[in-house]
């Protein structure tokens, strides 16, 4: 059937960006609308072009990369209109985007006149943080401040993860990963054949960083046994958890290690091909793992022979365009494919049916990097640290009210106060434990060890890792609106609890807040709680409740 | 077959039916708002969850397939509280005077939405910019059914779809031009499956305005579209001796519920040529 399109046509420019991703133009663009749109995963790309090209979405730029790529411009436009980084409105080629979330909240973050507000940019460390995106023939992503502090630990012995990033090592030189211990655990990974890496990852007890803490074991044995092919291996580096950064600082510091590991990754579960799904606020993250991909390839680390052991593999770059869902892992399969980022429904789990429908195996970048030690160093060895629930060591995003903000390597079991002492933490009135999804402690339920079992036990979650600090100056009403309000924001909308359910939940509190309560205001609150956690879709709106709650119950915030 | 227990009762069903499909068996009514037999399950609503024991939150029956040994109860305090919030949601936001079920559902859980004050909707202006069916999207509960049936799921269309995020995501064609500028070929299929009057022919919008729509006095004929050699079934919807609507049988195995546009709208022809 004929697609009907728009009648706005691209410009010269619009045209040749949106080219550049869907390649030349074909004489049976367009004519074609079937549920297999094989290059429907094109758009968000198609569409991500024609906004660097001229700074905005235009309709003739929709219209033509929904012609190229046989999408009806309807939902081309659903798809657009879905991202917080895609313009639908003509504005300047350079914007900048100024965090508003919760770090930069605490450094006195404002939005300057003709800047946008953003939520957490991932640079929690030099909050308060910017993010510039400049369109053009030469387009360009720029975060500000360019640089942040020196990572905390530099030149510590004994660290793991952050080993080589500690030693200041060239993340744009293979040589020097090399020279480092590179590419001895995919060497390693070969040896024990793609049955012994699957017993390794077992026997090590890893459970994953992403914040569901799932044992990848039994992830990847899942997956190794689907006889559906091809599998697909996707990293989940779209990392918008407000306070997390930590995926950032692995990625741009130490890109060959991502590499490495999902090269192990994929050989134990039996894909060939992988994706990187980055957040588009992490242009040096990108420009970083490109480098890596084109070096691994050139020297045979990547493609049809890798090692010369006849393995086939090779990885490519997404780009989100601002969607804190889209790392919820089913949303991220959507926005790979094209479609909005809608979670979907589970079951069916993804080992079964993920991306493209096929058995994916979705692992965060921190939980990747922890494949390489435990490859290297057996299972056996690597689960003698941290505890028997919790094994390894964990990467925690230290930011707010802290003389040393960064990023923290520490064997699970750490002590929570030990950890703020040592990032120079100001006497804390209270300490948000991951992230907005997470929760708040009181100063005195700080003696807390580090772990996933004692966080649970304290109905607390380590979650992405976040350790934000409140010191007896901060506002926390100021704090629990802004986290109401980032909920309120990034529901997708899908579901009924939590597309109404977030604004319910943020305006209760603020009639709270401003003394103009209707009196049932707990009672709503704690409904609202119960809708959004039980009959939700997905983590987002379950989790919508979490912090406020704890700040409510816990540190009596905006208490009677 | 698969067996499974309901409110303490136990029934057998085949395999890859939902545990809905398991309550109708047994006769539990269970709301369902974005549910329909002809469409493929989105399970956005949320009305029709229920509790699986073991399971850490509600699931959705319109979806969820049964396994054997399955313990569910569709009555509990949680399936309450939460059937009777989703309504609360709806109600609070969206405009359901003409969404009969939404209501009766209200009704039976004791909703309240009122209870919240004066807060955000989704209200505004109706969309008249054709002549044959109108769009009131301070009536749209975001159930996605307009979308299927002109998507893949009967009509292959592709003129409307979700656009935007959150509380602003909305049904819209592409940049919200009018549905002449669409690609809408007014088969109405969208209007069939709209469960709260958010989709609506003109005859009967108008008569509604007028306060002359009167169901009671409707009577339906059922009889077959004279157009082309498909055959269709059609019901019309007949008051006052005019055709106020022509729908289709959903259990009918050719229509599925659905017409095109002459079908569903060419009745206006026969009564001009009166
Ligand atoms: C709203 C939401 C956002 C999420 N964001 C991320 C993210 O940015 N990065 C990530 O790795 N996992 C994220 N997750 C968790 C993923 O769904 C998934 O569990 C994880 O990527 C699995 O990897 P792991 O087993 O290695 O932890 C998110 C989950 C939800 C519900
Ligand atoms: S819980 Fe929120 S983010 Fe998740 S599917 Fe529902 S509306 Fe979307
Ligand atoms: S009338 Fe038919 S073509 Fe038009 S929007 Fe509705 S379902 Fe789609
Ligand atoms: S217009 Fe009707 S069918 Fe479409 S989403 Fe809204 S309520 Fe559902
Ligand atoms: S960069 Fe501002 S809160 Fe993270
Ligand atoms: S009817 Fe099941 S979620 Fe809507």
């Amino acid at each position: 059937m004929d697609l009907r399109l728009l009648s706005a046509e691209p410009s010269d420019a619009e045209r040749e960006a949106i080219d550049t991703v869907a390649g030349e133009a074909r004489a049976d663009d367009g004519r074609v609308a079937r549920a297999d749109r094989t290059r429907r995963h094109l758009l968000l790309p198609a569409l991500r072009a024609a906004q660097r090209r001229v700074g905005w979405v235009s309709e003739g730029a929709l219209g033509y990369a929904s012609r190229r790529l046989d999408v009806p411009p309807a939902d081309a436009y659903g798809v657009a209109s879905f991202y917080a980084l895609l313009s639908l409105e003509e504005r300047p080629a350079d914007v900048l985007h100024a965090c508003t979330d919760l770090a930069c909240q605490l450094a006195g973050a404002e939005v300057p006149p003709g800047a946008h507000a953003s939520p957490c940019l991932g640079l929690c460390e030099r909050a308060p943080a910017f993010l510039r995106t400049i369109a053009g023939p030469e387009p360009r992503e720029v975060p500000l401040p360019e640089a942040g502090p020196p990572l905390p630990q530099r030149g510590e012995p004994g660290l793991r993860l952050l080993r080589r990033i500690a030693a200041d090592v060239d993340p744009e030189s293979l040589d020097a990963y090399r020279a480092h211990g590179g590419y001895e655990a995919l060497r390693r990974a070969f040896e024990l054949g793609q049955e012994g890496v699957l017993r390794e990852v077992s026997e090590s007890r890893l459970l994953g960083r992403g914040g569901a803490a799932f044992p990848t074991g039994a992830k990847w044995e899942a997956v190794a046994r689907q006889k559906v092919q091809p599998h697909y291996l996707v990293c989940n580096a779209d990392e918008s958890e407000p306070g997390t950064f930590k995926d950032r600082i692995l990625m741009e510091s130490d890109p060959f290690a991502l590499v490495e590991a999902m090269t192990i990754a994929a050989y134990a579960t039996g894909c060939e091909h992988a994706y990187v799904y980055v957040r588009a606020e992490y242009p040096v993250a990108h420009a970083r793992l490109e480098t890596a991909f084109a070096l691994a390839r050139t020297h045979g680390l990547l493609g049809d022979d890798v090692m010369d052991t006849g393995f086939s593999f090779d990885m490519g770059l997404r780009i989100g365009a601002g969607a804190y869902v889209c790392g919820e892992e089913t949303a991220l399969f959507q926005s790979i494919e094209g479609y909005r980022g809608e979670p979907r429904n589970k079951p069916p789990f993804p080992v079964e049916v993920g991306l493209f429908g096929k058995p994916t195996v979705v692992n965060n970048v921190e939980t990747l990097f922890n494949v390489l030690e435990v490859v290297s160093d057996t299972g056996t060895v690597y689960a003698q640290t941290g505890t028997e629930g919790s094994t390894g060591t964990r990467l925690f995003c230290v930011s707010g009210h802290v003389a040393r903000p960064g990023l923290y390597e520490v064997p699970f079991g750490t002590n929570l106060s030990d950890l703020l002492e040592r990032a120079g933490a100001r006497p804390p009135k209270a300490v948000l434990l991951g992230g907005a999804a997470g929760s708040f402690l009181r100063a005195d339920q700080l003696d807390l060890p580090l772990t996933f079992e004692d966080a649970r036990a304290a109905g607390a979650t380590l979650g992405s890792g976040v350790v934000l600090v409140y010191d007896e100056s901060a506002d926390l009403v100021a704090a629990v609106l802004r986290i109401a309000e980032f909920f309120r924001d990034e529901s997708c909308g899908q579901c009924v609890p939590c597309r109404v359910g977030t604004v319910r939940q943020e305006e209760a509190l603020h009639r709270l807040v401003a003394g103009k309560a209707n009196g049932n205001e707990r009672e709503v609150l704690a409904d609202l709680t119960a809708v959004m956690r039980d009959a939700s879709i997905c983590g987002l709106g379950q989790t919508a409740a979490n912090a406020v709650e704890s700040a409510m119950m816990n540190l009596g915030v905006l208490a009677p | 077959m698969i067996e499974l227990t309901i409110d303490g009762q136990t029934v057998s069903v085949t395999e890859g039916s939902t545990i809905l499909d398991a309550c109708r068996r047994l006769d539990v009514e269970t709301p369902t708002l974005c549910y329909a037999d002809t469409l493929t399950p989105v399970n956005v609503c949320r009305v029709c969850v229920v509790e699986v024991e073991g399971a850490r939150v509600l699931v959705p029956s319109c979806s969820r397939k049964v396994e054997a040994g399955m313990v569910v109860h569709t009555d509990s305090p949680r399936v309450r509280t939460s059937r009777r919030m989703v309504l609360e949601l709806l109600g609070s936001s969206v405009d359901l005077s003409t969404a009969p079920d939404a209501q009766r559902y209200s009704a039976e859980y004791g909703a309240q939405p009122e209870r919240f004050g004066d807060v955000a909707t989704v209200a505004q202006p109706a969309k008249i910019d054709n002549d044959l069916y109108m769009r009131d999207y301070s009536k749209c509960i975001l159930c996605y059914k307009c979308v299927e049936a002109c998507g893949v799921d009967h009509q292959n269309t592709f003129a409307i779809a979700v656009a935007g995020r959150g509380f602003e995501a909305r049904i819209s064609t592409e940049f919200d031009v009018t549905l002449p500028e669409s690609a809408c070929v007014y088969c109405g299929n969208c209007i069939a499956v709209c469960p709260t009057g958010a989709l609506m022919p003109t005859s009967e919008f108008n008569l509604r305005r007028a306060g002359t729509w009167d169901e009671s006095a409707q009577s339906e004929v059922d009889t077959v579209c004279p157009y082309c050699g498909v055959g269709c079934n059609l019901t019309l919807h007949v008051q006052d001796d005019k055709i106020v609507k022509v729908t289709s049988p959903d259990d009918h195995d050719v229509t599925r519920g659905n017409l095109c546009v002459k079908g569903r709208f060419g009745y206006e022809f026969v009564q001009n040529r009166k």
